[in-house]
């Protein structure tokens, strides 16, 4: 489903990713973990166009995205949930799921969404005229999938669902994530510091370290590899 | 509330003013007889005058501070004041008939200078809802607005004198050229935002500004353009009053009509985007927004009405030049914005009328004008940040009773 091929993203002057090739199927849930600084959120931000590629390929379902604008790689079906959330603060619940939808015009079908949202996460829809940065984190970050689901991807790509938040919400947003994944068969590329849990709930994992893929193996070897439970497991 | 700390904190606070202002009130020196005047009286009405005032402003911050609470804990907060007029029939109707009496007779009632000092409130209403579309709404602080509402009197200006062009002509085509030199200084700033924004934008205002002042062979430099012709009634030309009757009732027309499009623009697809991009520019463009497109229309469609109402002040004033497109008038301009509430049409247009009419009508106090209009200023936004009315946003309902 997507395809990335040799990619080389930078800052300025600054090497981000060097070289990284990595493949996701359709329907996988594919985990990408490694420590701070390894270029995980820059290999999110290359396939949803915020940082275009230097060089490289990246193909999505036979089409070739490097280098496309950002909006135009939301039509085509990947939506992101950016890092830290980033929910619109001062706008209320439901119109931050109105946002998702921005470019979308089958209004019966968004309303459908929406009350499959509000199935998905109660507490939103208890909130739902609330501002939306008057949220807990947990619900923030609820409310952040569910924005970027409004838009009916094909592809959810998540930046650190589990920053800043209590381990019993990590482990109730993972169990939604599994959902999601199970219930519409949305491909789904997790990024994760807690390698834990992400390697748990993925079917295959990519290991990243100073922005090259040093590893990548189904989830259940990774967890049991001796490196990987050194390095990131604290075994 | 008033509280012995409380007291103690103003009595500490009128010391010190007697302090400071001792030099200056107590000590006179007459130099001819070479005698110093102690004035002691003088320090205690100081004294007095500075203990009442700050006690005064701290009941209120405690007014206001609890104020809050109560609604915090109340939990559903009261609809602001406007809206509950205007949403209750057996006001809002009296309300529009005496609104639109008192619009109509205005101009026949009032003398010429009434109506002239109206006609230019009239158009800061409408340059603060241009400017509303790019700082209120898109969250863009522009501080270049003034070169707009120059580039549009200068189109009308310089068409007028060359080519003799008329003003109905004239009108649509300062609107284009005002959203075209907004796409023109939109593009280098596309990549900005905050302080940075602000300063080009500064810069951008002063550019056109210093063109127009030094370009003689274009512009005619400081002297400017005179005698543009005033807007003539299906060909008719009118006397001087009958014109100014005539741009009156122009402006009340164009400021309905600017009315009507913002509300429209508001709540449509492209304001939504504006709001998210003045919320989150990072999740704007992860819902597959448009940032430069976005940002292009804000600046584009602010600048339109800059540039309509620059044709109308050279059509009123018939005599432009250099000196009327100051940096002062674009901070005029958003002070308005910022006074009436961002985002909020009718705060807006009342900061706009309050801004404009009140320097005038304090003409009899004339050194102190400009000393009480910045008194008024800085306690509205001690008191009131949120604008003259708080932008309430048309929010989306879905029905309660599916999913409770």
């Amino acid at each position: 489903m997507l395809r990335v091929n040799g990619v080389s993203t930078y800052y300025g002057n600054i090497q981000a990713l060097k070289n990284i090739s990595m493949e996701v199927a359709e329907g996988e849930i594919i985990t990408l973990i490694g420590a701070n600084g390894a270029g995980k959120t820059t290999t999110l931000m290359s396939i949803s166009g915020l940082v275009p590629p230097r060089h490289g390929e990246i193909v999505f379902r036979g089409k070739p995205i490097q280098g496309m604008a950002p909006e135009k790689i939301v039509v085509l079906g990947i939506s992101q949930v950016p890092e830290g959330r980033r929910i619109f603060p001062y706008l209320t619940v439901a119109e931050n799921l109105d946002m998702g939808a921005f470019l979308r015009k089958d209004k019966d079908n968004i309303r459908k969404d929406l009350s499959y949202i509000w199935d998905l996460f109660p507490i939103l829809s208890k909130r739902r005229h609330q501002a939306g940065g008057t949220l807990s984190g947990g619900e923030q970050q609820m409310l952040a999938i569910s924005r970027a689901l409004m838009a009916r991807p094909k592809l959810l790509l998540l930046d650190e669902p589990s920053l800043g938040l209590a381990p019993l919400i990590v482990r109730q947003i993972f169990e939604i994530i599994k959902k999601i994944n199970a219930e519409n068969n949305t491909t789904i590329f997790l990024v994760e510091q807690n390698a834990n849990l992400a390697l748990k709930v993925a079917h295959r994992g990519y290991v990243m370290e100073n922005g090259a893929i040093t590893m990548s193996d189904s989830a259940s070897n990774l967890l049991s590899n001796e490196a990987v439970k050194k390095a990131y497991l604290g075994l | 509330m008033p509280t012995l700390s409380e007291i103690k904190k103003s009595f500490l606070v009128s010391l010190w003013f007697m302090f400071l202002t001792f030099p200056i009130m107590v000590i006179r020196v007459n130099t001819t007889e070479k005698l110093v005047l102690w004035r002691w009286e003088n320090m205690l009405y100081i004294g007095i005058g500075s203990f009442l005032l700050s006690f005064v402003w701290r009941y209120l911050l405690w007014r206001k501070e609890t104020g809050k609470k109560d609604t915090e804990s109340g939990g559903t907060e009261a609809p602001p004041f406007f809206q509950r007029i205007l949403s209750d029939r057996r006001y809002a109707i009296p309300a529009f008939v005496v609104g639109i009496v008192f619009v109509v007779i205005f101009p026949f009632v009032m003398n010429t200078y009434q109506t002239n000092i109206m006609i230019t409130a009239l158009m800061y209403v409408v340059l603060g809802l241009g400017l509303n579309i790019v700082v209120g709404l898109a969250g863009l602080l522009d501080l270049g607005y003034v070169a707009f509402y120059a580039v549009g009197a200068y189109t009308y200006g310089l068409l007028n004198h060359h080519f003799g062009l008329g003003f109905w002509i004239v009108l649509p085509m300062g609107a284009f050229m005002g959203a075209f030199f907004g796409l023109l200084l939109g593009f280098p700033v596309l990549r900005l935002r905050g302080d940075y924004l602000a300063i080009v934008t500064l810069g951008f205002g002063e550019i056109i500004r210093l063109i127009l002042e030094n370009w003689n062979e274009f512009s005619f430099g400081p002297s400017g353009i005179a005698q543009i012709s005033r807007p003539s009634l299906f060909g008719i030309q009118l006397s001087l009053s009958n014109s100014i009757v005539y741009l009156y009732f122009v402006m009340i027309g164009m400021v309905l009509f600017t009315i009507f499009v913002v509300n429209r623009l508001q709540n449509s697809r492209i304001g939504r985007a504006w709001i998210a991009l003045r919320e989150d520019e990072v999740a704007c463009q992860a819902m597959g927004i448009d940032k430069t497109r976005t940002k292009l229309t804000a600046f584009a469609l602010g600048a339109t009405w800059a540039g309509m109402v620059g044709v109308i002040f050279a059509a009123k004033t018939t005599f432009i030049n250099p000196a009327s497109f100051t940096f002062l008038e674009s901070a005029m301009i958003l002070a308005i914005v910022v006074l009436g509430g961002m985002g909020s049409i009718v705060g807006v247009a009342i900061a706009a009328m309050i801004l404009i009419l009140l320097p005038e009508y304090l003409r009899a106090f004339s050194e102190f004008r400009m000393l009480i209009f910045g008194a008024i200023m800085v306690l509205m936004m001690v008191f009131r940040p949120q604008g003259i009315v708080a932008n309430v946003r048309r929010s989306y309902k879905f029905q309660p009773d599916k999913h409770p």
